[in-house]
């Protein structure tokens, strides 16, 4: 075991949270993450790799898939995002690149990003205010690439309405991590 | 003594006082009020002067077409000039100022302009000072600036915070009046998404200011039961204190809703405003239609108002400018207008009405075919002159005449997407004709159908209609028994032959007697006109002008109105706060900042930050004692030099290039060869654009057959990986290649200097053999390090030195410095920001930003071997032309300081020692420049003209801009090591 | 602009960087006799017609696909939108 420990993407040793009345903001650093993106006319052969290693499916356009170990997402034509619970899979990478053989090119995204979790009555009222996403009518299991901030952040929707995570770059965590506390403070 | 002009009933809360200060005095209205019915009530009659002419002037209207009730709103930083009375609600202590008077709105110095009238026409400005030039912006531009002008800024700024939003909905209603409640009834009932904006902050719209009952009770009641039905369904936004500002392509609107403006702060947090993007499926404007005024002899006086205006002040606020009134009229509403009046206990002085045959609908007394010919009152109306039908002349006292021209409907929105109105005969207006607007529909006054029950039936059949085109299907609503009076009208645009000056624009002091000026000196188009004159053009538009003048010009050219066209309205329907449009995009938070993984480690080193791009980077680490910047890089630099240095590289652009084609991929996006860069190696790239000029530079690894790193300048990385896309997805979509960027999922931090390899062989794991065998320049490798962290080696060097870059994942990268600063105590290493990383790669002669600057190519930069003629790559056909391969090219070289104590400076051109400095003997110029404490002087890096056949010449840098002219030396780019020795240890 | 992206539905063309005409996809072949004016002919010399036009933008704060829009220049009206991609694959690109 190596002796470095980590930080989480606002520079604490613990997540961040914050609540407001109608919404509570976590930073979530419990994931970790890699791109899956198909070898030209690989598709077929991926997915069923996929299956196999994950049990779930290759999520459809702008689509989560939950139903399997672990949970992919829809990032762009012929590539996935892949995540898993960070403790148990932070070689997710690795371990994915062993199932799928060259159906796929395996990249390692976990710290490419950080990860705010918004719940509650407040959480489209926030988002409408830093996103063209039609937050609002997103569907659970839906996910889309937005601007927030200026930044390309991917918005998952888990419960319509509801909970939302949104994906934005590490570097940019504190910038992106003020554009949603000011929303949320915001909201009359 | 207070609200002496407060009338009974209204729509105000009288248990709620509300304290205002206008002008210093303090007065008291009710909450509902405006700033405009709160001093109507209290009797105050004049509220600011005239932008040219300096004429008092008083209320006009009661909406945001106002164009004289213009004040300076608020104190202090928040203090908001030009704001309109008429829809500044009120709030407890408001303070308002007059603007555009000195010393006193009562006695203004500068109405002396109104007396030079004759001089102060139309085109008066183009025409006096047109020469000389100079004079323009230092002379007359600041005298004309203050002596005609709106309210002044208060330069301060502004405390307030301003939030945008992005809504999505099915149909998008603008105007909650009768037309606008009534669509929505129907659209929410069918269950569509719907917005329903107002600029008012009551909603209701012209059913606030008349008096008819629907289904035999008040208005209200179907307002509020509207309201109520409207606020209880989920799929139905509410937005009063909205404005819709613009249309825009593709069904997108703008709106500004005014949060906190009826505040006298914003709560902590919370935004004054909001401007909202709407995207909709369907719009329909139901803006409702604006009164105009008549156009004859002192107009402009304080108490001459509209007339539906002031049926808003007595019926919705219970305010009147005046007990006696007349009223003047071309159509029937100015005598409904004086129906409301007798109700309110005013008294009607007349009502006058040019058409010989209208009769009286009430106890009034009426002078058919009448016209107001002249009015008296300086600082406010006090009697009017009457030319009766028979020709005499006849004075009437009154303190206040209301005054309808007819309407316009409200076809702005109409026109924000070039479509153009059409005249209607039938209502002496314009009409929408094709909006040009994606999906936009027009119901009610805003569509020229004026009578109640219209609006309502139009309202729900255009919502009908609008939410079929999206396959949904609404049901007719039952709608409230309403007036169905369509009205008469005959055009009265102007009374002639009277004396005196008869305005039509009142904000910017356009007279009729300027359009006919304009017309005379060959002003016939509209668009003209209105820029020589100024009608229309000031902050309402010309929302109550712009018909009279367009009428008048008609008339005058003989034409009529459809023939002599309109001008076309532009976005915003109203004045926006440039505050609005910045967001929350203003200080620091103009853009995002990104930073680095060592960022908290580097604070508490007491570093010194720049901003490169949008990223935070170390410039420099200061040490107690130091005092001087160049005291930090200096020390940076030599102790790199001497032992060892680190520096967080993390910002470059880090692109994953995978696919059985990736070498192939990289080949054709690089000038040089990658397709046989062996596993395991490093090598440096040059992209070029398809132009030949040099776009980017980086090094690319090749972790595996299949699997290559690239990397990018910092400023770049993001338009490289948009290019390799682009190459990818349109130039050889057949390549197996897939890309993604992990510039972020990377802390990488290079390690230079002598005693590198031996501080990371106390962190690099002991199975990983980093030996200069093992492990040689330009090797690569994936590693663990600190007991089993995954992590990647780079033997790179941009310093020159024996180097390397060691990633982990961002994470671990504050850790990862930690380690190595600790590991490296015994080597004393010292951490390098940008500054000291710039001053080695001069000495190292390495191109960087200011080489590669959009305008040079390989062959500038001395690459030009590099660019493989045996393969096709972007930018190597277009870099074999003639014009870029030139014998006298700029060609990158070194140049030392003759006089070693002097200090060359990036940017100074280059001369030849006897020629004078002028662009036609420019030799070339500097383009990187620093003090190098390893060679004791100056140095730069620079282009010259055949610059490879020049060493040894001696030229001359010049610089006019810093007044610098040095003799420097030709000399190889290379200062330090030019054999490379150390970067092999 | 609302740009109707072939995979994601309706996208503020915000979220969009413009490239131009879409010939950029129809790069000449490097080894012809007269590659050079090729080149130039494809780089430099473009149509800008005022009306329908073909034209490359890139979803960069989306799914990152390059698109083909034919946007009529007069009126932001669009016609059609289709994965470059896909179109360079008909056009006959490949490696």
């Amino acid at each position: 075991m190596h002796s470095l420990k980590p930080l989480t993407p606002l520079g604490g040793t613990t997540p961040r949270r914050d609540e407001y009345p109608g919404l509570i903001l976590m930073e979530n650093p419990d994931w970790a993450m890699a791109s899956v993106a198909a070898r030209a006319g690989s598709v077929k052969k991926l997915a069923s790799a996929f299956t196999t290693f994950a049990q779930g499916k290759l999520a459809a356009v702008e689509s989560i898939d939950n139903s399997g170990k672990i949970t992919n997402f829809w990032t762009a034509p012929d590539q996935w995002m892949v995540m898993a619970p960070f403790a148990s899979h932070e070689s997710l990478a690795a371990d994915l690149k062993a199932a799928l053989g060259n159906t796929a090119s395996v990249v390692e995204q976990t710290d490419g990003w950080c990860r705010f979790d918004l719940s509650g009555a407040h959480a489209v009222n926030t988002l409408e205010r830093l996103s063209a996403a039609n937050s609002r009518r997103m569907q659970a299991n839906r996910v889309c690439r937005t601007q927030i901030d200026h930044l390309g952040c991917f918005m998952l929707c888990h419960k319509a309405g509801q909970d939302f995570s949104i994906l934005g770059p590490r570097s940019a965590a504190a910038s992106l991590h003020h554009a949603l506390t000011t929303a949320a403070i915001s909201i009359a | 003594m207070t609200q002496t002009m407060r009338l009974g009933g209204g729509m105000i809360d009288r248990s709620k006082p509300l304290n205002f200060r206008f002008d210093g005095k303090s007065y008291q209205g009710f909450d509902g009020d405006t700033l405009a019915s709160a001093l109507m009530a209290n009797d105050v009659r004049l509220i600011g002067r005239s932008f040219k002419y300096h004429r008092p002037r008083g209320v006009l209207t009661a909406g945001s077409d106002e164009p004289n009730a213009l004040v300076e709103l608020r104190e202090g930083a928040r203090r908001e000039p030009n704001s309109r009375a008429t829809v500044a609600e009120l709030f407890d202590g408001l303070v308002a100022q007059s603007q555009n008077r000195w010393p006193s709105l009562s006695f203004d110095a500068l109405a002396i302009n109104d007396r030079f009238s004759n001089f102060l026409t139309a085109g008066f400005y183009y025409k006096t000072f047109m020469w000389p030039a100079a004079f323009w912006e230092k002379l007359y531009e600041p005298i004309i600036r203050r002596a005609a002008g709106l309210g002044s800024l208060s330069l301060a700024e502004d405390p307030d915070s301003y939030d945008k939003g992005f809504l999505h909905c099915d149909l998008l209603i603008i105007g909650a009046g009768p037309a606008g409640l009534s669509a929505a009834l129907t659209a929410a009932r069918a269950g569509a998404e719907i917005i329903l904006a107002d600029e008012d902050f009551r909603l209701g719209g012209r059913l606030n200011s008349e008096t008819h009952p629907l289904d035999d009770a008040p208005a209200s009641d179907w307002i509020n039961a509207s309201i109520a039905e409207l606020e209880s369904l989920p799929n139905v936004r509410l937005m009063p204190r909205t404005t819709v500002i613009g249309a825009f392509d593709h069904g997108i609107f703008g709106a500004v809703e005014r949060v906190s403006d009826h505040l006298l702060t914003p709560p902590e947090g919370k935004p004054r405003q909001t401007l909202w993007r709407i995207y909709t499926k369907r719009s329909l404007l139901a803006a409702g239609a604006a009164e105009r005024p008549i156009a004859f002899p002192n107009n402009d006086r304080p108490g001459i108002l509209l007339a539906g205006a002031l049926q808003s002040y007595v019926n919705r606020w219970a305010a009147t400018p005046a007990r006696r009134i007349a009223v003047f009229t071309n159509n029937d509403t100015g005598h409904r207008t004086a129906l409301d009046l007798i109700a309110k206990g005013i008294e009607i002085a007349a009502v006058i009405d040019p058409r010989p045959d209208v009769t009286r609908t009430g106890d009034y007394p009426l002078l058919a075919g009448a016209v107001v010919s002249n009015t008296a009152g300086r600082l406010g109306l006090k009697s009017i002159e009457v030319r009766l039908a028979s020709g005499e002349m006849r004075r009437l006292e009154c303190q206040a005449l209301a005054v309808s021209g007819g309407w316009n409907p409200n076809v702005h929105m109409t026109c924000h997407k070039r479509g153009l109105p059409v005249w209607d005969e039938g209502i002496a207006a314009f009409v929408p004709g094709e909006t040009g607007a994606q999906g936009m529909f027009v119901a009610g006054a805003a569509e020229g159908r004026f009578s109640t029950a219209d609006a309502l039936t139009r309202g729900m059949e255009q919502a009908i209609v609008a939410l079929g085109e999206l396959d949904r299907k609404a049901h007719t609503i039952a709608l409230p028994k309403a007036e169905n009076d369509t009205g008469s009208i005959t055009p009265c645009w102007q009374v002639k032959g009277g004396k005196g000056r008869a305005w039509l624009d009142f904000q910017n002091d356009v007279t009729t007697k300027d359009v006919k000026l304009a017309h005379q000196e060959g002003f016939r188009s509209v668009e003209h006109l209105k820029r020589y004159t100024t009608l229309g053009m000031a902050t309402d538009q010309g929302k109550t002008a712009n018909m009279g003048a367009l009428a008048i010009m008609a008339e005058l050219a003989g034409k009529s109105i459809p023939e002599t066209g309109t001008t076309i309205y532009r976005p915003p329907y109203t004045p926006v706060a440039i505050a609005a449009f910045a967001g929350r995009s203003r200080g620091t938070d103009f853009r995002p900042t990104r930073l680095t993984p060592s960022h908290q480690w580097a604070v508490e080193q007491g570093a010194v930050f720049v901003e490169t791009g949008n990223w935070l980077r170390a410039q420099w680490f200061p040490r107690p004692g130091e005092t001087d910047w160049r005291q930090s890089v200096d020390r940076e630099v030599l102790a790199t030099r001497r032992s060892v240095g680190i520096c967080d590289v993390t910002t470059l652009g880090k692109i994953d290039i995978q696919g059985s084609d990736a070498a192939t991929f990289i080949n054709k996006v690089y000038a040089n060869g990658f397709a046989k860069l062996p596993v395991g190696k490093t090598r440096y790239g040059l992209m070029l654009r398809e132009d030949g000029i040099v776009m980017d530079d980086g090094t690319t690894a090749r972790l595996a057959e299949d699997h290559f790193v690239m990397t990018t300048t910092t400023a770049n990385a993001v338009s490289v990986y948009r290019h390799l896309e682009f190459a990818r997805q349109c130039l050889w979509p057949g390549l197996d290649v897939q890309l993604i960027s992990t510039t972020e999922a990377w802390a990488q931090f290079a390690v230079a200097g002598p005693n590198s390899r031996k501080l990371l062989e106390k962190i690099v794991d002991k199975n990983f053999d980093i030996s200069n065998e093992a492990f040689p320049f330009m090797a690569c490798g994936e590693i663990t390090v600190c007991g089993g962290l995954r992590a990647r080696l780079f033997r790179i060097s941009f310093s020159g030195e024996l180097a390397f870059e060691i990633a982990v994942p961002s994470r671990y990268g504050d850790a990862l410095i930690r380690q190595l600063m600790q590991a490296g105590e015994e080597f004393e290493a010292t951490p390098y920001g940008t500054e000291a990383l710039g001053v080695m790669r001069i000495e190292k002669g390495h191109a960087a930003g200011n080489e590669l600057n959009g305008t040079t190519t390989a062959l500038n930069l001395g690459m030009a071997r590099m660019v493989s003629k045996t393969k096709d790559s972007i930018g190597s056909t277009l870099s074999e032309r003639e014009g870029l391969n030139q014998p006298d090219a700029l060609m990158q070289v070194g140049l030392r300081p003759l006089d070693k104590s002097r200090k060359v400076t990036a940017g100074a051109h280059l001369m030849v020692r006897t020629a004078a400095a002028n662009a036609k003997n420019d030799q070339g110029y500097i383009t990187s420049a620093c003090y190098s404490p390893n060679l004791g002087h100056s140095i730069g890096i620079g282009f010259l003209k055949n610059g490879a056949e020049r060493k040894g010449e001696i030229l001359r840098a010049v610089s006019p801009l810093t007044n610098l002219e040095i003799e420097v030396e030709v000399v190889s780019a290379h200062f330090i090591d030019p054999e490379g020795k150390r970067l092999h240890a | 602009m609302i740009i109707n992206h072939p995979l994601l539905g309706p996208r503020d063309a915000q979220e969009f960087t413009y490239l131009g005409d879409a010939n950029l996809i129809n790069r000449p072949d490097w080894q012809a006799e007269d590659a050079v004016d090729q080149f130039h002919e494809y780089l430099y010399q473009r149509d800008n017609p005022a009306g329908k036009h073909r034209e490359l933008w890139y979803h960069e704060a989306g799914d990152r696909s390059w698109l083909v829009v034919t946007r009529d220049t007069l009126t932001h009206e669009i016609t059609g939108v289709e994965l470059a991609r896909d179109v360079a694959l008909k056009s006959g690109r490949g490696k």
